[in-house]
């Protein structure tokens, strides 16, 4: 049954519903695959396995039986999942990567959680990812680093590192993630993998544990771009229990991947970004981009230049906003109400001293960098300079982002600016780190929609290839990006993800 | 703009409430010093008449009606709390000395 594993989410699906393959099966496939390879990936921080049959169960009975309750089951029904362990579950640890929650047992879903029990899709576990979703490489996790599948000694971006690594590694079809900087698309990027932060607000942020809640959005990770549309449309819409929550659900996410399919983008703008190119960026990557965007001018598409001269403060803008909601988000991990308590060593045990002692314990290095740098932001005669000139940079960039889209439909970038680097290359120097994020935090800072999809091998490793759109035009991503996957199957004659060596015994014996 | 001095962390991380030792404040003053640097530039385009957002899509106020939603157990609240008494959080002394 291991040709199951490397069907898309699609696909799998489709054999779901004629009864060609059991959703037992399915997750049974899965989980087979994740006790073979991730013992040397370590994408899954909780392996669901018993729930994940159960509900696969379920799904078959109700096929069976077939009548009203089969038809009215959701085309994904049966098709499993993995969780980024920033999302909250029942009945499941979620741990936020940090000792501070270690063993922390969930006492509601999140909303995104509810859709997807409701639409029955089993879940095969929660995955690995930077503490608190603070990085880059998702070396910053307190339960070891995931490793790339496609080179076991390089990283598989961050923070949403496991979600990527586990359906590159064949070991999910679909996973969450969240968003913040890039946690999504840069992780996509570097593993050949799709990934899609969506419009701010168009996927529930209740109970995704906050990291910085004007920047933070849950989104789809997949390996084709039709399945990030299927469960986009799945996870979306609005919920009263985020106030942030746009208020109309987006349509048309399916059919605009459909439709990106047939590779026409006849009359399609698509802005090359000036200040997201050329130098910084390595030689590889930047020659996949040219290429991707011949193939995009060979479609029909119109490619056009944009400027966007503030982009260059953007990093400098994020450093200062995410930290200072950090600073506020993560106050709430105090020893009291949940979480871990650790007591001093010696002195009076008073809250003040519980809570420091609690808080050096239970976070890392990179967490308490960033609560630092945000509580320096917000304090008393720096708030106008750092975060009141940082909230000005936001304005700047979304007027940069309204020009943009005068002049183009979609915008076109490296996703990041170099492949995947070896594990430990970047611990050291957190700014470097900070650098990888440059092409994917504008998206962020001004409430747009971005996608990665792979744009083909730089020294065997994947290339990621960003599209962005306005605000509310999650569909255009979709269509160029479906566009793009299709035009590269052409070319090459190959789904991009059949190149990924094969992880067996010996790959997991060479690892570094 | 200045850099962030070894005092500064020691105060910060108080305000922060995250107990640092010596070696982990001398990291840190050096690390927070680079990162400053290359953050700082904001200001440089900063002027006064832009106005500043807090927020990327411009919504509203929500508000909802006033009835009791979905709400959580006692046992549930208390799941995870590291220690409780009866339908309580029990908390550390709050004042130094008895």
């Amino acid at each position: 049954m291991s040709e199951l594993i490397h069907l898309s989410a699609s696909e799998l699906a489709t054999k779901l519903h004629s009864g060609e393959v059991t959703s037992v099966q399915a997750v049974q496939a899965h989980l087979d695959r994740i006790a073979e390879v991730d013992g040397a990936i370590n994408a899954f921080l909780h392996v669901n396995a018993e729930e994940a049959l159960a509900v696969a169960a379920e799904v078959d009975a109700i096929r069976a039986a077939g009548g009203e309750a089969a038809q009215a089951l959701h085309p994904l029904a049966g098709v499993p999942i993995a969780i980024k362990d920033l999302i909250v579950t029942k009945g499941q640890p979620t741990t936020a990567a940090s000792k501070m929650l270690e063993g922390w047992m969930s006492p509601y879903d999140a909303t995104v959680i509810e859709k997807i029990r409701a639409a029955k899709l089993p879940m095969l576990g929660k995955t690995n990812l930077d503490e608190f979703a603070m990085g880059s490489s998702t070396e910053h996790s307190a339960f070891g680093v995931t490793r790339n599948p496609w080179d076991l000694n390089r990283i598989p971006g961050g923070s949403g590192g496991g979600s990527a690594a586990a359906v590159a590694a064949f070991e999910a079809p679909l996973a969450l993630g969240t968003d913040t900087g890039g946690s999504i698309r840069q992780p996509g990027a570097v593993t050949g993998t799709v990934g899609v932060k969506p419009t701010y607000g168009a996927v529930s942020r209740y109970g995704a544990i906050a990291m910085a809640s004007s920047l933070d959005q849950i989104g789809p990770v997949s390996r084709t771009v039709l399945d990030s549309a299927l469960l986009q449309e799945l996870i979306g819409g609005h919920d009263p229990k985020d106030s942030t929550s746009l208020p109309n659900s987006l349509e048309g996410l399916v059919a605009a991947a459909v439709e990106g399919t047939a590779g026409d983008l006849t009359g399609v703008r698509v802005g090359i970004i000036k200040e997201l190119q050329g130098e910084g960026y390595e030689p590889g990557v930047q020659a996949r981009f040219e290429e991707s965007l011949e193939l995009l001018k060979s479609a029909g598409a119109e490619i056009v230049q944009v400027s966007c001269p503030n982009f260059k403060y953007a990093l400098g803008a994020y450093y200062l906003i995410m930290p200072s909601e950090v600073s506020s988000n993560l106050a709430k991990f105090d020893g009291v109400r949940y979480g871990n308590r650790v007591l001093p060593q010696e002195g009076p045990m008073t809250i003040e001293r519980v809570m420091g002692a609690t808080r050096a314990a239970g976070f890392g290095d990179e967490v308490k960098r960033r609560i630092i740098l945000g509580t320096y932001a917000l304090s008393a005669g720096y708030y106008d300079a750092y975060y009141g000139s940082a909230q000005k940079v936001r304005t700047l960039i979304q007027r940069d982002f309204d020009a943009a889209f005068e002049a183009a439909d979609v915008l076109i970038s490296p996703t990041a600016p170099t492949v995947a680097f070896e594990l430990g290359s970047k611990t050291d120097d957190p700014l470097a780190m900070y650098l990888n994020d440059v092409a994917t935090i504008p998206a962020n800072l001004a409430g747009v929609p971005g996608i990665t999809v792979p744009g083909g091998l730089s020294e065997g490793l994947p290339v990621g290839i960003q599209f962005l759109a306005p605000a509310y035009e999650d569909k255009r991503l979709y269509k160029v990006g479906a566009a793009l996957e299709t035009l590269l199957e052409q070319r090459s004659g190959h789904s991009f993800i059949s190149q990924a060596p094969s992880i067996d015994a010996a790959t997991i014996g060479q690892k570094g | 703009m200045s850099a962030i001095s070894r005092e500064d962390l020691v105060h910060l991380a108080r305000l922060a409430h995250i107990e640092m030792g010596d070696a982990e404040l001398d990291k840190m003053t050096g690390e927070l010093g680079v990162i400053v640097d290359a953050i700082a530039s904001v200001s440089e385009v900063a002027s006064s008449d832009i106005p500043a957002t807090s927020h990327p899509i411009p919504l509203n106020n929500v508000f909802r009606e006033d009835v009791v939603g979905q709400t959580l157990s006692i046992d549930e609240v208390l799941l995870n709390a590291p220690d409780s008494d009866s339908d309580r959080f029990k908390v550390p002394a709050i004042l130094d000395g008895e």
